[in-house]
């Protein structure tokens, strides 16, 4: 029944058949496939992605009563309140802290964990997969795991302290420690991740460049800073990309852990959209949004940045 | 390698997976240890016996295995979804000429740039207009498309010999037939590395289920797991029975599918 149809300019089929202007013409069949193709995908994205994106732009220019309905436009006043109000402002900073804390560390220790797990023995993998445990454990599941460690009075980690003579610590509810002890459990679900992708990256890398470098008398250590760590430059962008993204979007360890608190000192980006928005009955949808825009904005910088570079790279070969 | 050299190899990756692997190995050790072993001083980290009692508990703080039913139904059906929904875009942008391509693919690129916390308010407010708030399709239906499923698998079906694609439908092959009786099951690989990320990504999802989920019989396991931490000082071995349940099916997977998790993960990176 179905007629073969082909790519290309040659089955426009209309009477006057003259070569058309190759880009112009589109076969009708097969343009309603492609709609009809595209249409439950873009069904979903137009109610759950694209409304919501122009919603989370207008809500942060109106102001809202107290059960967050929109009253009236206010233009730019809640972006100038958020920046403005010290309160406010320091969630960025604590956002930024955060990040800092997060994404290098894990970085830098997944590339780590990958290079040792370079080494030609027997069992190798047994050690990859063990070391790639992290990546199973959910937000929840580590975060409630490492509540069990930060008890000061009968956890772990005191315990520890403890036995080399050290005064305990109040992992979660000293504002010094709240933040630190946070971007330590979140660099501990990272590194499964980041050691997978940075093994994938390393196994990418010809064995004859070691063997080259090697015959020439390079050391071990020489031959890791001067041939693989280059060679992993893509990688490693990437990962730290991801890693500031996936940072910046924390908030089952914080919404289980601390709560934002104590005193505000571990109120992030996300973790204050949710307090304006949803937590004690406060519906502050306008300055929810304004959160939300400066983070989809820092969030999107940071993945046009990364598919800029790969980009280039791509034309390196 | 000298045999020495091997040794310390040996004695260094271990020390280094025992670091990381500890907790893992605690919340297994410590959900078969009692409350009392749990919370001595000096840490106890081996149990001196086996006590299951700390499961019967959690069985009883949380309706847990509704909660496992509700996440692994959700993450089925999710991956269910995107699986469809990603084949039949991708193959549009793959196979089919139609205007505005480019258009559409970058529409498709910025929901994997938006992060969702942006745009969680007016999505709970849609979910709740819909009378949706604490149901089965809140927590599935804003998912059942992906721009990275669609990326994943255009970048895989870019790479489908045209011909055979050309040969088909001249043979008068329709489009459905052509996907999934040639395209499909020789695209397994990425659909499999696909249908794994959709499901991890799920089933460990916690912000959208807090805020649409309201009783303990439509909330996932990650919200029933989260409530257990305020027993974190009384009763460390239930939450640490709590995690170990949970975590049992990540920890096949991740363990398992390896090869197709790190494929999905390195879409994307240049790779």
């Amino acid at each position: 029944m179905s007629v073969a149809v082909k790519a290309g300019p040659s089955t426009g089929g209309g009477p006057a058949s003259a070569p058309a202007p190759k880009r112009r013409r589109y076969d009708r069949r097969e343009v309603t496939a492609a709609a009809l193709l595209l249409l439950p995908s873009m069904a979903i994205f137009a109610v759950f992605a694209f409304y919501p994106l122009v919603r989370t732009f207008w809500l942060s220019v109106h102001a809202n009563d107290l059960l967050g309905l929109p009253t009236r436009f206010v233009g730019l006043d809640q972006y100038v309140e958020f920046f403005s109000n010290s309160e406010l402002r320091r969630i960025t900073l604590t956002t930024g802290i955060f990040v800092l804390l997060t994404a290098l560390p894990s970085v830098v220790i997944g590339v780590f964990l990958a290079l040792t797990l370079q080494a030609r023995i027997r069992g190798i993998n047994v050690f990859r997969t063990l070391m790639s445990t992290p990546f199973g454990f959910s937000a929840a599941a580590t975060a409630v795991v490492f509540a069990v460690f930060f008890n000061p009075a009968v956890g772990v980690f005191n315990g520890i302290l403890k036995m080399v003579g050290l005064d305990s610590v109040n992992w979660l509810t000293d504002p010094t420690y709240a933040l630190p002890s946070l971007a330590m459990v979140c660099v501990w679900s990272n590194v499964g991740y980041t050691l997978l992708v940075a093994s994938a990256g390393l196994q990418g890398i010809p064995d004859e460049l070691y063997e080259a470098a090697r015959i020439d008398g390079a050391g071990r250590w020489t031959v890791v800073r001067k041939i693989v760590l280059p060679l992993l430059t893509p990688t490693m962008f990437f990962l730290v990309v991801i890693m500031t993204i996936n940072s910046l979007q924390t908030f089952g360890e914080i919404h289980i852990l601390t709560g934002g608190g104590p005193n505000g000192s571990t109120t992030t980006l996300v973790y204050g959209i949710y307090q304006s928005a949803f937590a004690y009955g406060g519906s502050n949808y306008g300055l929810a949004s304004v959160q939300a825009v400066v983070l989809l904005l820092v969030v999107t910088a940071a993945t046009v940045a990364q598919f800029r570079v790969l980009q280039r790279k791509v034309f390196y070969g | 390698m000298s045999g020495l050299r091997r040794a310390l190899t040996y004695a260094g990756l271990t020390a280094l997976t025992a670091v990381i692997v500890f907790p893992l190995y605690y919340a297994v050790a410590g959900s078969l240890m009692t409350d009392r072993e749990l919370t001595t001083f000096p840490p106890a980290l081996f149990p001196s016996g086996v006590t299951l009692q700390n499961y019967v508990d959690v069985l009883d703080a949380i309706p847990l295995v509704r909660q496992y039913a509700n996440s692994i139904g959700v993450a089925l059906v999710v991956v269910a979804g995107v699986l469809v929904t990603s084949l039949l875009s991708a193959y549009a942008f793959v196979f089919l000429r139609f205007p505005f391509k480019r258009t559409l693919f970058a529409l498709f690129l910025l929901t994997i740039m938006v992060p969702g916390e942006s745009l969680i308010i007016p999505n709970y407010l849609t979910v709740s207009n819909l009378g949706l708030l604490d149901t089965f399709p809140a927590l599935t239906l804003p998912f059942l498309a992906m721009g990275f499923g669609t990326f994943l698998l255009r970048q895989f079906f870019a790479a489908f010999p045209r011909e055979i694609y050309e040969a088909a439908r001249m043979d008068g092959c329709t489009h459905l037939r052509f996907m999934f009786s040639i395209l499909t099951p020789l695209s397994r690989p990425a659909l499999a590395a696909l249908a794994i990320y959709a499901f991890i990504a799920t089933y460990n999802k916690y912000f959208w289920p807090l805020l649409v989920t309201r009783t303990p019989e439509m909330q996932t396991l990650q919200i029933g797991l989260s409530q257990l931490r305020s027993l974190e000082a009384r009763e460390p071995g239930l939450i640490l029975a709590g995690v170990t349940l949970a975590i049992i099916p990540m920890l096949i997977l991740i363990y398992f599918f390896q090869r197709n998790i790190i494929r999905g993960l390195t879409t994307g990176s240049g790779k």
